[in-house]
């Protein structure tokens, strides 16, 4: 008897364990992040950070171009993964006949394995002169063509997790709403995808937060000027996003010079911004949703 | 090409004519069935499991497309239609048509949701009469007095015999001709199933109801007319007290009276 309560005691322990190392490690890369980051603050004075020039030697902090390339890039990258995404989740899981889904849902997971430095090589030979000949444009390295890649790079995540919660609502829900005369959209929009909200705003969360964390394939295809975004001709043009020039810039600058700093500050502005993602789609989950709601998905 | 005729329907609301139904997986699960239901009753289909009891339910609203059927053939006419007609209109057919399943399936929605989204897939505004017609189906399936507070709740959170009877009300609120009922009461309490056979000897007035009952009291209970399917086969069809106090067959004398099943 006694034996059996330190076992219990000991398998308690290591799974609170495991599920508090996951916060101390987020934790310990918020401070670390802090402490490299913070002293630009001071090094660096404001008007600077928040000006529209992004020129270290120079001594030219502005980190706006910087986040505005990101964004562009990324709410681009959802405009277009979203949509094809989750369509093609509710082909997969709804619609598609069984042999197409037993084919189609390894192979999107496949694509969704391919590494990223493979995509720009891609991006780079095949999607830039596309984009460059097709709108007359003066290069194909551009903002779109980041956008392009990165919502291609998103897809994958997206249809996986998405057809995931589709496919976990039961058929029973079905038939009762076919039952009711509905049709098989109508069922689909009323009732399949409200029930797997959770899962479907999931899958576009991870979606979109690899497409703010990808770095090797931007860099490759949008050119890297840190131009600021102004309307949407800026899409057309190239752009920088924060993950490309931490990755082309940290391996040449000096450690704990004002540069590293920034460069430093920027990763945190990249770590709240994907926090603010996550709050926000926890927020929209977990929205007046009662329990029981909760319980059911 | 020959000319397929409706029967006279006479007084009966739904004609089934040689109806046969097999699977994919090459089970056979009805066999040249005939049957006549009648208007304004309760038609009983009871039979040990796997008999084709449910098969025939839902193919009675084409709900059994979805399944893997292989093959359907002969006629079941409603109203002198045939609804296995590929070119009929299965959606209008099961809003003539409803049924409810053996466990209650609620939608993952309010408790007002489940009733006017039928409603509202039939393309029918709110023009007021969404409340009416909620207060009259809830009552009519018993349930009024015990949600009417609480009309706004997720329709989860009620208890099972109550989110049964909303699957019931939700039927009716579509205003329905035939109600098919797929062992309603299985999962049910004895109270709660006490209630939903209450409402449907009220129902069977204006009804149509077919009814696969969940055990051979409940049959006995309900039955205006019963059938008795088994393997496939509709072994017989007679008034409900003839076909429990003296059956024609040997085998529906064994099941009625507890020899198996």
């Amino acid at each position: 008897m006694k034996s059996n309560n330190w076992t219990e005691a000991i398998i308690t322990g290591l799974i609170k364990s495991a599920g508090y190392s996951a916060i101390l490690i987020v934790g310990i890369i918020f401070i670390f992040l802090f402490r490299e980051g913070s002293p630009a603050i001071v090094e660096v004075d404001l008007s600077s950070l928040f000006n529209l020039r992004w020129y270290p030697i120079e001594g030219y902090f502005g980190i706006l171009p910087l986040l505005g390339g990101t964004l562009l890039v990324t709410i681009g990258a959802g405009l277009i993964a979203v949509p094809f995404g989750l369509a093609t989740a509710i082909y997969i899981s709804e619609i598609a006949p069984r042999w197409a889904r037993e084919i189609l849902k390894p192979l999107v997971e496949v694509l969704g394995g391919i590494p990223s430095v493979l995509l720009g090589f891609i991006g780079i030979l095949v999607l830039a002169p596309f984009v460059r000949e097709f709108l007359h444009l003066p290069t194909g390295l551009t903002a779109l063509t980041g956008a392009i890649l990165l919502g291609g790079i998103a897809i994958p995540t997206i249809v996986s997790v998405s057809e995931d919660a589709l496919d976990a609502v039961p058929k029973t829900y079905r038939d009762a709403s076919l039952a009711l005369g509905a049709t098989r959209w109508q069922t689909i929009w009323r009732v399949t995808l409200p029930a797997a909200k959770s899962g479907v705003l999931t899958g576009i969360m991870l979606g979109v937060g690899r497409a703010i964390g990808e770095t090797m394939t931007v860099m490759m295809v949008t050119g890297n000027a840190p131009v600021m975004p102004r309307g949407i001709s800026a899409l057309f043009q190239p752009a920088r996003t924060m993950t490309a020039t931490i990755a082309a810039e940290m391996g040449e600058v000096a450690n704990g010079s004002v540069h590293y700093h920034v460069l430093f500050l920027i990763g945190i502005i990249l770590f709240l911004l994907s926090l603010i993602v996550n709050i926000a789609t926890a927020s929209v989950v977990f929205r007046q949703r009662k329990r029981a709601e909760r319980i059911l998905s | 090409m020959n000319e397929i005729v409706a029967p006279e329907t006479n007084d009966y609301k739904i004609v089934i004519e040689d109806l046969s139904v097999a699977y994919s997986d090459g089970t056979e699960s009805l066999r040249n069935i005939n049957l006549k239901i009648p208007a304004n009753s309760i038609t009983v289909l009871f039979g040990p499991a796997g008999g084709g009891k449910s098969t025939l339910l839902r193919t009675l609203n084409r709900l059994n497309d979805l399944a893997d059927v292989i093959e359907t053939s002969g006629h079941v006419w409603l109203d002198g239609k045939d609804v296995l007609d590929p070119e009929h209109d299965t959606i209008a057919l099961r809003r003539k048509v409803g049924i409810v399943f053996a466990r209650p399936i609620v939608l993952p929605m309010s408790i007002r949701q489940n009733l006017t989204y039928g409603l509202e897939l039939a393309g029918k505004k709110d023009n007021g009469e969404y409340q009416k017609i909620v207060e009259d189906s809830l009552i009519a399936a018993a349930l009024w007095e015990e949600v009417r507070g609480r009309l706004d709740d997720p329709a989860i959170s009620i208890s099972g015999g109550q989110q049964q009877r909303l699957c019931l009300a939700r039927v009716l609120a579509l205003q329905p001709e035939v109600i098919l009922l797929d062992e309603p009461t299985s999962g049910l309490d004895p109270i709660s199933t006490g209630k939903v056979e209450a409402s449907l000897y009220e129902l069977a007035k204006k009804y149509t109801i077919v009814l696969v009952p969940h055990s051979v009291q409940q049959a006995a209970r309900t039955a205006d007319r019963a059938a008795f399917f088994l393997g496939g086969e509709l072994i017989e069809y007679a008034e409900g007290k003839k076909i429990f106090t003296n059956p024609q067959d040997q085998r529906t004398e064994d099941y009625v009276e507890g020899r198996f099943g």
